[in-house]
């Protein structure tokens, strides 16, 4: 996940910091020069790391903070008021239209991934009840319509196209069209194009022109570097931009680009785009990401992505069953499913506070495990899954043949079965009901 | 190739913004009266704008002061030609050439993150080889994006080159399968491999073109000759992580830097060639089908050090 490295950089820096007990001048010197160097490496824009740092510093060498019973502490403090500065306050919202359709205009540069952003944005909005419209007016790419029009597909979202026509046409026409077939939204899929070239940004500012949209979203790659600034600032200068979407941000980014794009262009980075499923785009929470930079960890978008994952009914009975002590394999599986619902589990981890700082940041959740286990409980029968010290010898031989897996694996899986119920057991989590004031669907 | 048109078109590619290295490094060099502070200050400023990294601008930096220190050089004019010879120092003697079997088909894997260009850079790729009167075959192991297939048809239709592809979705080792089946079959020159974009730090995926390598290689005697990383020039450090990690699984033997017309930057291409050891070996100069060109670090060089240059000759 992007931050990662630049949060690891981070904390090695701040953990010498904390090993002095007084602070001169001088130490803060040299930890902000090595924030600077972090920065840098993680490609944040070089004027605004440099302004970060002399507003920094300027804080932090401070009579109050230096004489502070914990100066570390508060240098950190400092770094992190400044880092949420940098990224923008609360999440902002996308734009609205007050009659008629909403219309959302995707630009970038090639690459950046405007057309899988746009189905995943229309899934998005189509989750929250809207009914949206995919427009492709990549006309200059080989085969971007077809590729718009798959991801059209799977997202269950129409495309509207024309082929390679004109694309301001393309626009136009679609716009009328979701008027009439009562489309509430209306997502322009443009051709990417350089930020220099003035013949495509004029087609751009024509298109503008010709459906006045209410969102205007740039798509920027979060891998992007020093130029991601130029990039935002002439898309900006040109057309307006209203937002920005971050790509990719599930690689190893350090995430310079997003901490610099708000900075430099004063545009919110609305969403994020992780992986390549159409379910891979999330709001973006400026608040929360400056936390999970500081090694503090993202709670919030965790607990968030349980909720959105849990079945609150299902939960319930979970609670009654372990209250009853009846847990059974059948409920270890639903249990694993609800999980893995919230994402890769190596994604989740990784919003946990301190995951950095604790080794845990290179850890790799073997998903192929998950799903060997998933095979397997799946391979018994419903009374096997219920009753699981009825499964003897030849009962394992043909699970393991049914799950292709080997008898071991198959011992494995019940052994630790048992001990989690063991577990479970010896925490008493029949007697207190609300020992967790909001039940993770994880065993505690 | 002719040397002219290249530097011509570096030239263009790298003047388009005023931000560029090439055109700010005149600037500064221009503007400044002593080798003071404040020039190096600019310079690291310059350096580090353009993505070639801080390691990378720390060594140039000290370098270049201890160059003028030794050689007593204390006027600006006089540090450009001792910064070139810097940069032409960190990038590699010449250029480099695609690796040749003794006989039967070179096979290309063109690897990369998404979006960085790879299908258009196998099309401009077979493009050029055809120009040179080889044969080349295309195969379609993009399964995963949506109309990939259908894009690299469609580049193989203007090089006038086959393309092997299957079904959407299906196993892209079986895709390199039968190109390495095809390409024996007819005698091609090259098999070009397209393969889908990947995050590098998806393990799983990037075993999976571990997988495709290792199929090439049962096929045909000591492939993949090549593996070509596709990086955007767009791309900050994590360029070098890319590389580090690509390499790592399938042995990465060049770069592709594309995009290098949007950014005038390039800084990347100095900062690769100091870091990774692995050449870059074309970059892609813009939208036409004769766009991908073989990177040679002299013309790079003069390139961004021409204006300069030609303020002396004048």
């Amino acid at each position: 996940m992007a931050f990662e490295n630049l949060t690891a950089r981070l904390a090695e820096t701040f953990r010498r910091l904390r090993g002095k007990g007084r602070l001169t001048e001088a130490d803060v010197d040299a930890a902000l020069r090595e924030v600077r160097v972090a920065l840098l490496e993680a490609d944040v824009n070089f004027r605004v790391a440099k302004e970060f740092i002399a507003r920094v510093r300027e804080r932090a060498v401070g009579r109050d903070i230096l004489e502070s019973l914990t100066p570390a502490q508060q240098v950190i403090k400092v770094v992190y008021e400044e880092l949420a500065a940098l990224l923008g306050g609360a999440q902002a919202k996308l734009g609205q239209a007050g009659r008629g359709p909403t219309v959302i205009m995707l630009c970038g540069l090639q690459g950046s991934g405007k057309t899988t952003t746009a189905g995943k944005l229309a899934l998005h909005l189509k989750k929250q009840g809207r009914r949206p419209l995919l427009v492709a007016c990549d006309v200059y790419r080989p085969a971007a319509v077809q590729q718009l029009q798959v991801v059209g597909e799977a997202a269950g979202v129409p495309v509207f196209s024309r082929g390679t026509v004109e694309p301001v046409g393309i626009a136009w026409a679609a716009v009328e069209h979701a008027r009439q077939h009562g489309h509430d939204l209306v997502l322009l899929d443009t051709a990417g194009r350089l930020h220099i070239d003035a013949e495509l940004m004029e087609e751009l500012r024509r298109m503008k022109e010709a459906v006045h949209p209410h969102e205007i979203l740039l798509v920027v790659d979060a891998m992007t570097g020093q130029d991601a600034v130029a990039v935002a600032e002439r898309f900006n200068a040109d057309l307006g931009v209203d937002g920005v979407i971050l790509t990719k941000f599930d690689g190893d980014a350090r995430g310079g680009a997003a901490l610099s794009l708000r900075a430099v262009t004063g545009k919110p980075i609305k969403f994020v785009g992780t992986g390549e499923k159409l379910e891979g785009l999330e709001p973006f929470h400026p608040d929360r990401a400056a936390s999970r930079i500081l090694g503090m960890g993202d709670v919030l978008t965790l607990i968030e992505k349980a909720e959105e994952a849990f079945d609150a009914k299902q939960a319930q009975k979970m609670q009654e069953k372990l209250q009853e002590a009846r847990f059974d394999l059948e409920d270890f599986l639903a249990q694993m499913q609800q999980m893995r619902k919230m994402g890769p589990l190596n994604e989740v981890l990784r919003m946990l506070p301190g995951a950095a700082g604790r080794g845990l940041a290179g850890l790799q959740v073997d998903e192929r495990q998950l799903k060997r286990v998933e095979a397997i409980i799946q391979s018994m029968t419903s009374d096997e899954r219920r009753n699981p010290q009825i499964i003897d010898g030849s009962r394992r031989r043909r699970i393991a043949a049914g799950s292709g897996t080997q008898i071991q694996d198959v011992n494995r899986l019940l052994k630790q079965f048992e001990a989690t119920r063991q577990l479970l057991r010896q925490f008493g989590f029949g007697e207190k009901k609300t020992r967790h004031g909001r039940r993770l669907p994880f065993f505690r | 190739m002719e040397g002219g048109g290249i530097l011509a078109k570096l030239r263009q590619g790298l003047a388009r913004t005023r931000e560029g290295l090439r055109s700010r490094l005149g600037e500064l060099i221009a503007g400044s009266r002593l080798l003071d502070q404040e020039f190096f200050d600019e310079l690291e400023a310059i350096l580090l704008q353009a993505d070639v990294g801080v390691s990378t601008t720390d060594k140039i930096l000290e370098q270049l002061k201890e160059r003028l220190k030794a050689e007593r050089i204390s006027e600006p004019a006089a540090a450009r030609a001792a910064l070139k010879t810097i940069i032409r120092g960190l990038l590699p003697p010449g250029p480099s050439e695609l690796a040749r079997p003794a006989a039967g088909p070179a096979v290309i894997m063109v690897v990369g993150v998404n979006g960085t260009g790879k299908t258009t850079t196998v099309g401009k790729l077979a493009h050029l080889l055809r120009e040179q009167g080889a044969k080349v075959i295309l195969g379609a192991a993009d399964t995963f994006r949506a109309a990939a297939t259908e894009q690299l048809s469609v580049w193989a239709q203007r090089a006038g080159v086959e393309v092997i592809s299957q079904r959407s979705g299906s196993d892209p080792a079986a895709v390199a399968f039968d190109a390495a089946k095809a390409a024996v079959a007819r005698r091609a020159d090259y098999l070009l491999i397209d393969t889908a974009g990947r995050l590098h730090t998806k393990e799983n995926l990037m075993a999976e073109l571990q997988k495709v390598s290792r199929v090439l290689g049962r096929e045909i005697q000591g492939a993949p000759h090549e593996v070509l990383l596709v990086l955007d020039a767009t791309t900050g450090q994590n360029a070098l992580t890319q590389a580090r990690i690509f390499g790592e699984a399938v042995g990465v033997t060049g770069i592709v830097l594309t995009k290098l017309d949007g950014t005038a930057k390039g800084g990347v291409v100095i900062g690769i060639a100091d870091s990774q050891g692995v050449p870059v070996k074309y970059v892609g100069l813009g939208e036409g089908v004769d766009d991908l060109r073989s990177f040679e670090p002299d013309l790079f060089v003069a390139a961004l050090f021409e204006e300069a240059e030609e303020e002396k000759e004048g």
